[in-house]
């Protein structure tokens, strides 16, 4: 079992907007920078006008890794861990699993699209390889 | 306003590190700290500071069963100043804090350890290193990772590697030249845990952990402890070594407490602490003559390469293919068999071999009297930089 994250002021709606099949992203409504991790405040421009919006939901593998090592009882491997650049939101990554994509053929540069597994009372988000983007 | 002279290492020492010692870890303090003194040429009752990173830790086993107080006690130390360290630039922040301290007047000899009983505790089934084990919550940075199934730092490494690979025509052969190049050097160390050489074959052949690190692209976790003493410019002609000056420090940190929003993940830490130490002195990257790079996973020793400026950037793979960071090449790196093969003290076995080296102790592995040292700790979001003289 994967320890959950705890919930806060600033990720929240990141952890529960899978609830609506929404990756919710933080953005300042002053100079509209995408802040993620989410906090309170925006380090670009000091503004308190913080605030979650639901992006596409899809992005771009930047980089990833196949883990296969069960680090804790129980785990399947290999799986595939992604970082993606988020449509939308420039400068953010999401990193998560990416499932229905062959660990031998994953690439850089492939899209995906955001899902999201229920786990207590947060959805955690999961990368999916596009239909006909697998290879 | 005058500068203020500058803080001095004068004794280094290490426990007899192994794997399931089954010995207590201030046992192993102890030794290392004797081992130091003797070197320094100084007693218990000269030591009135002392410092670690991270402090006592009771929720990760192994990891660092020993915080200030304890040492104090069972060393029957009298101390002016002391500090424990888990938020500072990387597992080098004791030093550095250790060196602030002696040049302000705090302390005249400051103790800084690490002590580690992450083998003991592995085979007691009691995993350390592993991001919020055994916990129903997790919060902080870590849990964007382990929330998702990024449990483990070879996997925030191993992404780090894939885009290298992908960016730069890096390779797995890359990376198991610098395994092969420690364990290379291990033989030559018997401190070092691995004694039984590698070659290619066998690293290529080794089982994935996470793509593309396989297991010799980690490093050992051991029982065992380092103790570094940092004294005062005055204080340290009266010891029986050379004083390693510590010309200068880096721990500057321009991205965000994450292992994945850094814009440029060919990049991490080291190169802003890197940037930020070679600013501070007149020494250049070409004068260094022995390193000492964190190497939790091989992949840091080329980014810790690019980030001193002994190469360009994406050039790391060409430049350890020279042979320039294995035995007998220009930039001998982790002379002692580093992390991979020496074991997990992290950070403080690559001080201790950087300073046997300046104070050509290192047996059979020494280098022709070397005089530059640096000293890179840290992987990802967090990163500490050391240049070292011996006058
Ligand atoms: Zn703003």
């Amino acid at each position: 079992m994967l320890p959950l994250p705890e919930l806060t002021a600033e990720n929240t709606a990141f952890w529960t907007g899978g609830e609506r099949g929404e990756l919710m992203i933080a953005f300042c409504e002053d100079c509209a920078h995408a802040v993620h991790p989410p906090q309170l405040l925006c380090p670009r421009c000091h503004s308190q006008r913080v605030s979650p919006r639901a992006v596409a939901g899809t992005g771009t593998v930047y980089t990833f890794t196949v883990n296969h090592q069960p680090w804790i009882p129980g785990m399947d491997v290999p799986f595939i861990l992604a970082v993606v650049d988020v449509d939308g939101a420039p400068g953010v990554r999401v990193t998560t699993r990416l499932t229905g994509a062959d660990p031998q053929a994953v690439r850089i540069g492939q899209r995906v699209r955001i899902g999201f597994e229920q786990s207590g009372d947060v959805w955690i988000p999961v990368w999916h390889a596009n239909e006909g983007d697998a290879a | 306003m005058s500068a203020l002279a500058k803080a001095t290492i004068t004794g280094v020492g290490m426990s007899d590190i192994g794997r399931n010692t089954n010995r207590p870890a201030i046992l192993h303090l102890a030794e290392a700290a004797d081992r130091a003194l003797e070197r320094a040429g100084l007693t218990r009752a000269d030591i009135d500071g002392i410092a670690t990173y991270p402090g006592k830790a009771e929720n990760s086993p192994g990891m660092s069963p020993l915080g200030t107080g304890e040492v104090r006690g069972a060393l029957g130390l009298q101390t002016r100043w002391h500090s424990a360290v888990p938020d500072g630039p990387a597992q080098m922040a004791p030093i550095m804090v250790a060196a602030m301290a002696v040049m302000t007047g705090q302390a005249r000899h400051v103790l800084c350890f690490r002590a580690l009983t992450e083998s003991s505790s592995q085979t007691a089934g009691r995993r350390a290193s592993i991001a919020g084990a055994g916990k129903a919550q997790i919060g902080g940075w870590m849990s964007w990772l382990a929330s998702v199934g990024a449990l483990s730092a070879s996997n925030w490494a191993g992404w780090m590697a894939q885009r290298c690979f992908h960016e730069f025509g890096m390779t797995r052969e890359h990376l198991g030249m610098i395994a092969v190049a420690e364990r290379q050097f291990a033989c030559l160390n018997p401190m070092a845990v691995m004694q039984k050489p590698l070659t290619m074959e066998d690293y290529m052949a080794a089982r994935m952990i996470s793509t593309p690190l396989c297991l010799f692209d980690c490093d050992v976790p051991i029982d065992g402890a380092a103790v570094v003493i940092v004294s005062a410019a005055d204080a340290a002609r009266d010891c029986r070594l050379p004083p390693i000056r510590i010309e200068a420090m880096g721990s500057a940190l321009r991205s965000q407490e994450t292992w994945d929003q850094r814009a440029d993940l060919t990049t991490m830490g080291s190169h802003d602490s890197a940037a930020d130490m070679w600013a501070r002195t007149d020494i250049k990257p070409h004068e260094i003559d022995v390193l000492g790079l964190y190497d939790g996973f091989s992949i840091f020793v080329p980014m810790w390469l690019e980030a001193l400026g002994l190469c360009g950037h994406g050039e790391a793979k060409d430049f350890i293919a020279e042979g320039n960071i294995a035995p007998g090449g220009h930039y001998p790196v982790n002379t002692g068999g580093g992390q991979l093969s020496g074991g997990r003290l992290h950070g403080f076995g690559l001080l201790h071999e950087v300073c046997l080296q300046l104070w050509g102790q290192a047996g059979a592995r020494q280098l022709a009297d070397p005089k530059v040292g640096v000293c890179g700790m840290g992987g990802g979001f967090i990163a500490g930089s050391m240049l070292l003289q011996r006058d």
